[in-house]
């Protein structure tokens, strides 16, 4: 074991403060020592895109960074979009176009949409969908997922 | 007026109950769960497929820091036992012979594949248990390892199990009619080897179990995320000695299924229960991918030997099929696969003489249990390619051969003479396949494509080609399944079953259900897949039985309910049952709407704590039933697509996907449709993407999302068509037929068709799953070199 | 699937990178956008010693031009900074094109532009490209500092020249010649995947359209990026047609690479893929060099 490194971290807004030991990743840091577990890990390499979380405001992967890389850092997780009785408009479409089955891709599914919506705000289906390449899921077979961006990009936007 | 209302639920595509907390990141998974003082387990796991184990040395990993404890099979002592088998042998079927070798827990003695447990660690945090695995070596005599099946059993092929003298794991044959007379009157007889290879599961979330034995109340908890509580729970209570009251099992949202986790007495579940209660402290292990693909469950994987008899004309005279069936190092599934295929290989077709048998193998690759189609998708596929092979031999078109040879709706329902996976005989229950044949190709407008499109495109140098497939899809088999539904003091209703879900929506459709008998808002409705100290029968969700099984025992249960309600409340309102009305969360007078009482308050009414009830009647607005089916209820579906193939990169485009398909009357359609996408899914992948390859000496060569290529949503076609049919089931009061694995199902058959139209000008055959563009252009290649 | 134990070393200077590289030699590893490295670490198929992670090292993100006309990107640019750069749209839009393929987007808001070219991974594209358009490698280490062609970088799978106390610090892709144009072109089973075969071209026509450079690069056929010589041989000197380019596409297929089977191509269908890439992708060079 080596030593163990204090990071402060602003997770949500909110400061933490962690005593890690550095190979921590920094998905176990957020689910389990920050108790945020809406953020999931599916392969701990770097394909399913479960545990995408965004780091400065952009997404990434959860499981190939360290937590003590955070410090210092600003991150958001799914648990910063919305509440059970006060839904993200992204959230509300997934919900509306059943673009979730077990739910488990889901928070990954979300994060990497929310921030790709806020630079295609009139997305095609052929960029949502490449955009859905770094996420992997086993229920839906994506159409859906396809249609609740769609209909949140087309809310967001105002339409 | 009140099948109007009754229409207003049942059939709607309600949104789901779940996903406000699933989307918000505060449903629970398994791996949420954090209990004070817990440790957590990994594997030791053997990197050979086949070993005799000599000894092993855990000491260094025992002295680390932060390790608890070390365990190998010897330190298990007497606990230390085989199987049991979770699906007992085929004893129904005359003549089968079944050698059982149920899963051990941890290797003792000899290792029979690649990522078989050695050890297991104990330790203050996955990390440090990790580090552990490192420290212990394990000397393994190498053993030359087999994975052919057919290699398998020639004579001094190395034994799996040594005991056993062989690596026949069974061997079962059934058979309607005389095939062989009825090749001798055929006018053409073709025969051919066909070969699928296996996929994974795949579900997102790997599997996992959480468990804390609570020396105080001489209890243990479990949470793990199984297709199968109640057999679990049995399974850990018979193993620790234990009555099934001191062990709860406790379900939380479970991250997909897809077959595989419905496993009991896995390592995990077997030796984890027994160390927390052993060291007293709560343990959690949670399987990473590379286990996941290693040792988690897989299917597919047969060899079939298959011929057709026909007419000259078309018709078939007989089907015979004499296949391999992987099961893997052990076979702790019994054979739910193998007789899988066989009730499935004639599908949708009038055979009069069929011949089957299973030859099931034992090999050193991992085990074979129910993966999403589950065998079916075999059957399907070898019957869908004679039926090809037997069109272009006869220049027939593939519809029309097709059409030709189905079953007639008058026929239904159609005793196929084959017994199943149920140990009953297969009986196809209900539906009209012309009907679904005939909507496919309206939908995909095969007449148009052949006649008009394919020409043009084919003018223009493009491969396009276009398939149609039958499938049948046989589900929801029993046993039973059963449910408790209780209207509380607050008017919300509770249900309670002991069949988990995986994503399949339960808690919205079964709400619906529930909501349908007791007017209440779907949303009131709360239920509960899997705590076995609420409810603790049922036999769990697989074979695509959950809304049918376990949604008609809810039904059952809701309607009791609604009887009791419209009992008391008659009696308090001092109207006559018949004109009462259930609406709205109350019972009331249906042209006085004024006059009612809330259902809350009816609850509170029914379980009085002073005075006298009636006698004969059972406390509280609360009901229990069952729901047990003769045999399973068969769905069924025609899949039709268009598809390009690149002439230089030999890789497949979808262009067109068309899927129809009847599981009787529907509870929730946009649940329903979400289905047979994500089945789909598999489907493509196991047509063109998903294949565990293992090489000679039993070891996965593509352990990983970067080699192990799932379908990401650009692979997926833009659109899935779906069509809908709607016979009802017979079998059950609702009508219902499941669905959940027909979208797996005959995706590869209509791929193989399409390839090969598409590929109009090389003389070629696809006889092997999946496919991939370098394994078509070496086909192409070597069609062309001849 | 978690990584072993490391210390962990975050420098804020180059200057101080290179020291603690120097004083840890073979136990130091560079910690760049760990797209690569950390997969490795978690199936502990990597376990370094100790880890100099270069992400607090500001100087080393960059894109800018050299009075030579040269555009050098700092070897800790993270590869969406490359992808929507303006400059090298402008000056490479080979690169711009080919960012999009390297890994997904979640991984490209990490991975950094040296650290995938010093991965050396042989199916990587920023290699294969590098390399063909004569890219040169700035290293540096404490004693002193050298300039490398891409060419020479590789040795192997996973393995450059780089000292252990060396660092990459910088790329330099020179201006191209008048009448010149790259393209990349690879086939992939899935969008994202590891690409089965590659190429990347950089051709030079004089004023009657011919061949007067060119320069072809593969990944997926060996054990490093590979730049093929009997295929650039057909064309030099030949008028830029469909037939010359054909010619060299065989040529390449054929003469130039010698891939291997793996369990997703045979080496035959890799060297079909190499026939149509290299075609396509010089078919498009050639176009846009014309312009």
């Amino acid at each position: 074991m080596s030593k163990k490194v204090d990071i402060k971290v602003t997770v949500n807004g909110k400061l933490y403060e962690r005593s890690v030991e550095p190979r921590m990743l920094l998905s176990d840091f957020i689910r389990h020592e920050l108790g945020l577990t809406g953020t999931h890990t599916g392969c701990e390499h770097g394909v399913c895109g479960t545990c995408t979380v965004w780091f400065d405001g952009e997404p990434v992967r959860s499981c190939l960074m360290f937590a003590v890389q955070a410090d210092g850092h600003e991150v958001h997780t799914v648990e910063s979009l919305g509440t059970p009785d006060n839904l993200h408009p992204l959230q509300q479409a997934f919900m509306e176009k059943h673009a979730l089955q077990c739910g488990f891709c889901t928070p990954g599914m979300l994060m990497t949409f929310a921030h790709f919506i806020q630079r295609h705000p009139n997305p095609t289906d052929e960029e949502i969908r490449e955009a859905m390449a770094g996420n992997l899921c086993r229920c839906t077979g994506y159409e859906n997922i396809v249609e609740a961006v769609k209909l949140a990009a087309q809310r967001m936007a105002g339409k | 007026m009140t099948t109007e209302v009754k229409t207003k639920v049942i059939g709607k595509s309600v949104w789901r109950n779940e996903d406000p907390r699933l989307l918000t990141g505060m449903a629970q998974f398994v791996d949420d769960i954090e209990l004070p003082g817990m440790l957590h387990a990994a594997f030791y796991r053997s990197d050979y497929a086949h070993a005799r184990i000599k000894s092993i040395d855990v000491s260094a990993a025992r002295a680390r820091p932060g390790v608890v404890a070390v365990y190998t099979a010897e330190d298990f002592g007497d606990y230390w036992h085989v199987g049991p088998l979770q699906v007992p042998p085929p004893l129904a079927i005359k003549g089968a012979q079944f050698n059982a070798r149920p899963l051990v827990p941890i290797a003792k003695d000899k290792v029979r594949y690649s990522g078989e447990p050695l050890a297991v660690v104990l330790a203050e945090s996955r990390y440090i248990a990790e580090d552990a695995l490192a420290d212990i070596y394990a000397d393994l005599e190498p053993l030359p390892a087999v994975t052919d099946m057919e290699k398998a059993l020639e004579p001094g092929a190395p034994l799996v199990h040594d005991d056993l003298g062989t690596n026949l794991a069974a061997d079962v044959y059934q058979q309607v009619g005389d095939y062989e007379a009825a090749k001798a009157k055929a006018d053409v007889v073709i025969a051919r080897r066909f070969f699928k290879d296996r996929c994974a599961g795949g579900a997102m979330e790997n599997r996992g179990i959480v468990c804390a034995w609570d020396e105080k109340a001489q209890k243990m908890t479990v949470w793990c995320g199984t297709q199968a509580p109640i057999p679990m729970r049995n399974a850990i209570a018979k193993n620790l000695g234990l009555s099934e009251d001191q062990v709860r099992l406790v379900i939380p949202f479970i991250g997909g299924g897809f077959g595989p986790k419905v496993m009991t007495s896995m390592p995990d579940d077997v030796l984890l229960p027994w160390l927390s209660r052993k060291l007293n402290r709560p343990i959690k292990w949670i399987e990473d991918r590379r286990e996941n693909f290693l040792a988690t469950t897989s299917e597919r994987d047969q060899i079939h030997y298959a011929e057709i008899a026909l007419t000259k004309d078309g018709k078939i005279l007989g089907v015979k099929d004499v296949f391999y069936h992987n099961t893997g190092a052990y076979d702790p599934y019994g054979m739910t696969v193998p007789l899988n295929t066989q009730t499935h290989t004639l599908g949708q077709y009038d055979v009069p003489n069929f011949y089957t048998q299973i030859k099931m193998v034992f090999t050193n690759k991992m085990v074979v249990t129910p993966v999403r189609g589950a065998g079916r998708n075999y059957g399907v596929f070898v019957m869908e390619r004679l039926m090809d092979l037997a069109a272009k031999e006869l220049k027939m078109d593939p519809v029309e051969i097709r059409m030709k040879n189905l079953i007639q709706p008058h026929q239904l329902p159609y005793k196929t003479g084959i017994i199943g996976q149920d140990f009953v005989e297969n009986v196809l229950d209900s539906g009209d396949y012309p009907a679904s044949l005939k909507k496919a190709v309206e939908m995909i407008g095969y007449e148009k494509f052949v006649k008009e499109e394919q020409p043009r495109l084919r003018a223009e140098g493009k491969w396009v080609g276009i398939g149609v497939v039958n499938f049948v899809e046989g589900t929801a088999v029993g046993p039973y399944e059963g449910a408790r539904v209780t209207v509380g003091n607050n008017g919300k209703v509770v249900v309670l079953t002991g069949c988990s879900t995986q994503g399949q929506a339960h808690f919205t459709t079964f709400a619906q259900l529930v909501a349908e008998q007791l007017g209440v808002d779907v949303k009131d409705v709360h239920v509960t897949t899997g705590d076995t100290d609420q409810f603790h029968w049922g036999a769990g969700t697989f074979a695509s039985r959950g809304i049918t099984v376990a949604g008609s025992a809810v039904y059952a249960a809701a309607t009791k309910v609604r009887a009791k309600a419209l009992s008391l409340a008659s009696k308090l309102l001092e109207t006559p049952e018949e004109e009462l009305e259930l609406a709205d969360g109350v019972v009331r007078v249906a042209d006085l709407p004024s006059k009612f009482i809330p259902l809350g308050e009816l609850a509170m009414k029914a379980n009085p704590t002073r005075g006298t009830i009636e006698p004969g009647v059972e406390p509280g607005l609360e009901a229990t039933a069952y729901y047990a089916p003769p045999h399973g209820a068969t769905g069924y579906g025609t899949n039709a697509i268009i598809l390009e193939v690149d002439k230089e990169t030999f890789d497949v485009k979808i262009r067109r996907f068309v899927f129809v398909h009847d599981c009787g009357t529907v509870v929730n359609p946009m649940v329903a449709e979400a289905q047979i996408h994500g089945g789909v899914q598999m489907g493509i992948g196991t047509a063109f993407f998903e294949q565990l390859v293992y090489d000679d000496n039993g070891q996965l060569l593509n352990a990983s999302f970067q080699d192990y290529l799932m379908p990401k949503a650009t692979d997926m076609p833009m659109k899935m068509e779906l069509g809908h049919l709607s016979v009802p089931s017979p079998l059950n009061p609702l009508g219902l037929k499941g669905l959940g694995e027909a979208g797996a199902i005959p995706p590869p058959a209509a791929y193989a068709q399409a390839i090969e139209n598409a590929i109009h000008d090389v003389d070629f055959e696809i006889l092997d799953m999946p496919l991939n563009p370098s394994r078509l252009y070496e086909l192409v290649k070597a069609a062309r070199k001849k | 699937m978690k990584p072993a134990a490391f210390e962990y070393y975050a420098p804020v200077s180059v200057e101080e990178a290179l020291d603690l590289l120097d004083q840890l030699g073979y136990d130091g590893k560079i910690l760049a956008g760990g797209q690569s490295l950390i997969p490795a670490m978690n199936f502990r198929m990597a376990q370094p010693h100790a880890l100099v992670d270069l992400n607090r090292v500001k100087e080393l993100f960059y894109i800018k031009s050299a009075p030579d006309g040269s555009l050098l990107i700092g070897a800790m640019t993270r590869d969406v900074t490359v992808e929507f750069d303006k400059m090298v749209a402008e000056r490479l839009p080979v690169v711009t094109e080919t960012m999009p393929l390297v890994g997904y987007y979640q991984n490209r808001t990490r991975g950094t532009y040296g650290g995938n070219l010093a991965h050396a991974d042989p199916t990587g594209q920023l290699p294969t490209i590098s390399v063909a358009l004569g890219a040169r490698a700035h290293i540096r280490s404490k004693t002193g500092e050298r300039w490398v062609e891409m060419d020479d970088f590789y040795l192997g799978p996973f393995t450059t020249i780089l000292e252990p106390q060396e660092m990459l610090v910088e790329v330099a892709y020179p201006a191209l010649p008048p009448r010149s144009a790259a393209s990349f072109k690879e086939f992939t089973r899935q969008v994202g995947a590891t690409p089965m075969v590659g190429v990347a071209v950089l051709v030079t026509l004089d004023d009657k359209n011919r061949f007067k450079n060119a320069k072809i690069a593969y990944l997926g056929v060996g054990e490093k990026p590979y730049a093929a010589t009997e295929c650039v041989k057909v064309l030099l000197g030949q008028e830029a047609t469909a037939e010359a380019i054909r010619a060299a596409a065989e040529t390449a297929a054929q003469k130039d690479v010698d891939p291997g089977t793996d369990i997703h191509g045979t080496a035959d269908y890799r060297r079909n893929l190499v026939n149509v890439l290299t075609r396509k992708a010089l078919t498009q060079a050639v176009q846009s060099a014309k312009k």
